[in-house]
């Protein structure tokens, strides 16, 4: 049992932070094909070793401490961000239930009860890295970067739990696998739930720091925002977190929305279980890759929001839209259960 | 399980130490905030899980990033320690002291008490947790969320520009005007 567990962190573990590396290769071809460029195509066939290359680039720079820095709060800061990235994927419901060698495990790292909140108490811990490293940086950029980026994750987090309530009030689970089980018996939560869905949306580009809400780093106004000061690696680590976070954001999304590894219609296939399994397993990566793909689409697109522009959203738009929409569930799940008897 | 529980308990004490030793107030912070994740342990070892979630939400997640907002905003970087006067220290001292041995006399008679209940595995279950909120407790549940509630609208009076006087008078205001405004 802990045997298969590790196997299968370790596992995830390799599949994120490839994703995240062919995420940045993603992200250049999507811009290029945006602005009708070719983008990176020198190193291997189409490119495909420019995540590699970028790393060990990466490796190679000088690794500059500035000397005002606060040094220990300096390297922290990366680290934690990259830790809080890699917490949360333990908790998604990657595909259903494997058999090999005559025993079966789920493909989820572990299915806890308040799975829902863990994505949340992780979320919520992942603004220090960028906190800890823009403080420690001395820098006055730095310094505007980290604090927008402390003032908009707390803000949005409100949006983000008032979507999730509507959720798990029509699902009645806080566990992530009870999620997905709930939309296998009844259907894609998106069709319940749309404004709950346009509302996390949104609020998940802002958690995850991306245009049009990249004000911690909007490089117009602030040089480089919170890593301004960072290079070699430790700037690699603040890039490749917003990476792994766009990752699993997309994943949740999926998860929570759109069925996670469920397929309608596919278990009247009469396939062979493992198989099915896999196909699911598949369709929760496409379903993930479109929504990373929508993340690189927005911010291609799309022009920067203002910071205050930014607040008003989140306070006097996306608040209050949360709280109609926990009203309109709530009503619509009392009726539903009036007429029931 | 009881290893666990004394990693645990070490990572308290000491972080909770040097959160009130730190000459420095951003390590004081961090203390705190390893000192809150590691309380979050001790929930989740007694299977209150809802509770370990919603502590690491809503104290590490949020309070101490205000905390840590307003020390980078406030720019408390040096380590600022303003001298205490005598009369202070001698009332710290003398409070200190009595707590303690409040607190050693409770302990010491406390051991012997057994628990009113044997412990239930299931209490920190979000289910059992909101079953109890619901039914048993709902009226201080309902009573302190209009305590909020009242908390928000004051914030937002308190914050709200008055749009009416761009130009009023930075006079202070009378008592009578006060009371006028707020109300």
């Amino acid at each position: 049992m802990i045997i298969t567990t590790a196997i299968l962190l370790l596992v995830l573990f390799v599949i994120t932070l490839t994703v995240a590396a062919y995420s940045t290769y993603g992200e250049r071809k999507v811009a290029a094909f945006l602005q009708d460029r070719i983008g990176p195509n020198r190193a291997g066939p189409f490119g495909i070793l420019q995540p590699l290359a970028d790393g060990a680039k990466m490796f190679m720079k000088e690794d500059f401490i500035p000397a005002a820095a606060n040094k220990r709060l300096f390297i922290l800061g990366p680290a934690l961000a990259m830790t809080t990235a890699l917490l949360t994927g333990v908790v998604i419901p990657w595909g259903g239930e494997l058999t090999l060698f005559g025993e079966t495990f789920k493909l989820q790292g572990t299915d806890p009860e308040i799975g829902v909140l863990y994505v949340f108490a992780i979320a919520s811990i992942g603004v220090y890295g960028i906190m800890l490293g823009g403080w420690a940086s001395n820098n006055k950029f730095a310094l505007l970067g980290a604090v927008r980026a402390a003032a908009q994750m707390v803000s949005y987090e409100l949006g983000l739990g008032l979507s999730i309530v509507a959720l798990v009030m029509l699902t009645g689970t806080l566990s992530m696998g009870g999620i997905v089980d709930y939309q296998i018996q009844h259907g894609w939560n998106v069709i319940y739930q749309p404004l709950g869905f346009i509302i996390f949306l949104v609020c998940a580009f802002a958690e995850t720091n991306r245009a049009p809400f990249d004000m911690p780093e909007c490089e117009t106004e602030l040089v480089g925002g919170y890593h301004t000061e960072f290079s070699s690696m430790k700037l690699g680590f603040f890039l490749f977190a917003e990476y792994t976070n766009m990752f699993i954001s997309s994943a949740v999304i999926a998860t929570l929305y759109f069925g996670g590894y469920h397929v309608p219609g596919l278990d009247k296939l009469g396939l062979d279980p493992n198989i099915a399994t896999l196909i699911g397993a598949a369709s929760m990566f496409a379903k993930t890759f479109f929504f990373i793909f929508f993340f690189m689409w927005v911010r291609w697109s799309t022009p920067r929001f203002r910071f205050d522009q930014l607040m008003n959203l989140g306070w006097k738009g996306l608040i209050p839209l949360g709280i109609v929409n926990m009203l309109i569930t709530g009503t619509v799940y009392y009726l539903s259960e009036f007429w029931k008897g | 399980m009881l290893a666990l529980f004394y990693l645990f308990a070490a990572i308290s004490v000491i972080s909770a130490l040097i959160v009130v030793s730190a000459r420095n107030p951003i390590n004081s912070v961090i203390a705190l905030i390893v000192c809150f994740l590691s309380i979050a342990g001790h929930y989740i070892l007694l299977n209150a899980q809802f509770l370990a979630m919603v502590h690491v939400i809503v104290y590490t997640g949020a309070i101490m990033v205000l905390f840590l907002f307003v020390i980078m905003l406030l720019n408390l970087n040096k380590a600022t320690e303003p001298m205490k006067s005598l009369g202070m220290r001698v009332a710290a001292i003398t409070g200190g002291g009595l707590l303690f041995i409040t607190l050693a006399a409770a302990i010491r008679h406390g051991v012997s008490i057994q628990s009113a209940n044997p412990f239930d595995a299931g209490i920190g279950l979000v289910r059992s947790v909101g079953h109890v909120l619901f039914t048993e407790f709902l009226l201080p549940f309902e009573v302190s969320s209009v305590l909020f509630l009242s908390a928000i609208v004051g914030v937002v009076m308190l914050a709200k520009k008055e749009k009416h006087q761009p130009n009023a008078s930075v006079e202070p205001l009378t008592e009578a005007e006060r009371a006028r405004r707020t109300a």
